[in-house]
Formats: structure tokens, sequence, C-alpha cells
């Protein structure tokens, strides 16, 4: 399945651009996505940490992506 | 109300959201920006926030302070883009009947939006940039 990701901070900067897009397997778990995402850009290994966000929710390791979903990059947070 | 803007966080506005007859305390969170980090000059700040995540867990986070605190009103207001030293970038205000569940529930709200809000911030110095606890080589001074 195509999937457009969102990059916010660092990880935008990383991915070089607002949106990712990507052909992942259906079903795919976001530990999976994950060692992706490191394969293809090892400065990601770098961060503090980095958490999926699916449809606006941060997402488990073990859970899986479907068609459709909204799907982010974040790095470690900074507000305040 | 909870707000991400790119304008400037107007203070009163966020104070009468949160105001309530009810309560005999309103307290308020200003977050500003500092001139200095790691021993530099910051020069600004760039904020950016996944806007639509970002709305959704402080709401969460108040849903979490109104089951611990009798909270009468509350309203957060985040700004975002390129803020200079001095600036406000967050109030957080809430109100309770009693000014310790005010002064408790706001500090738990502005504790816990740092922690969990997706907003990001890069810091701008004379030499360079750094987003901010992104790294763990760089100290986290947030």
């Amino acid at each position: 399945m195509k999937c457009i990701i969102k990059a916010f901070g660092i990880s935008r900067e990383i991915v070089g651009g607002k949106f990712l897009e990507m052909e992942l397997p259906e079903g795919y778990l976001i530990e999976e996505f994950k060692m992706e995402l490191f394969r293809k850009y090892p400065a990601f290994i770098d961060l503090r940490s980095l958490y999926i966000a699916v449809n606006n929710e941060y997402a488990e390791e073990r859970s899986v992506l479907r068609e459709g979903d909204e799907i982010a990059l974040i790095p470690p947070v900074s507000g305040g | 109300m909870i707000k991400i803007t790119e304008k400037p966080i107007d203070i009163q506005k966020v104070i009468n959201t949160a105001s309530s007859l009810g309560a005999g305390a309103v307290n308020v969170f200003v977050g500003t920006v500092r001139n200095t980090a790691h021993g530099k000059n910051v020069l600004w700040l760039e904020y950016e926030a996944y806007e639509s995540m970002a709305v959704s867990e402080i709401r969460k986070i108040i849903d979490e302070a109104a089951n611990q605190w009798p909270l009468l009103g509350w309203g957060v207001s985040h700004r975002v883009g390129t803020l200079k030293p001095g600036e406000v970038s967050v109030v957080v205000a809430v109100s309770s009947p009693h000014r310790q569940q005010a002064f408790e529930a706001c500090q738990f709200i502005i504790d816990t939006l740092k922690e969990k809000a997706p907003i990001f911030k890069k810091e701008i110095f004379e030499d360079g940039e750094e987003w901010v606890s992104a790294r763990p080589t760089v100290s986290a001074y947030n």
C-alpha cells in the first residue's frame, strides 16, 4: 500500500520534506516500519527517541498499519 | 479552548476562557522564550506542531487533570512559528474553587504538555542551530 507519511521537526529535515511517500506492505507492524525507516535514513538512529503516530495517537510497536491510516513521525518533543 | 496559533497569544483571553463565577482561583502559567541555552545566545526559536494531534493530546491531558482536580474552566494556547527571546510561547490557565487545586492542575498540564504534545522547537544561535532535546548528546534544557 502507498503511504504518505507526515514528518515534523528534525524528522522533516532528515527525510528532506514535510511528507514522505513509502510503499509498505499491508499489515506492517510499527516496529517493522521503524526498522525500514532506520535502514533508509540512518540519521534516525541518533535521535533520543522516535515515535510513530497513527491517526493522531501514539502507536504501540506491535500495532498494525492499515491502508488509509494517517501516519506521522514524532521525534523528541520540545513544546512549552 | 485549545489553540495552536501563529499569532501572538492574548493572555487575557486565555484567562477569560478559564474563568468561572464559582472559582476562587485562576492559575496561569506563561512560558516565555529564554535568551540563552547551553551558554550561548539564542537569536530566535522556530516552533512547529503536528496541530491535529497536539490538540487531541492536550485535550487528553486536560481530561486527565479534570479527573484529578475540580476544574471549573481551562484554556491552553501554544504559539508556533518564529519567536524571539521574551515572547510568550505558551499559556495555560485553569480555575477551581480553591487555589491549591488550580496550582496543581496548572503544573500538571504544562508538565505533561511538554512531555507528550507533538510540538517541536529549534534554537537558532549565532553559530548554528539545534532541535531541542532531539539528540542524546545535547543536554536537555527545555
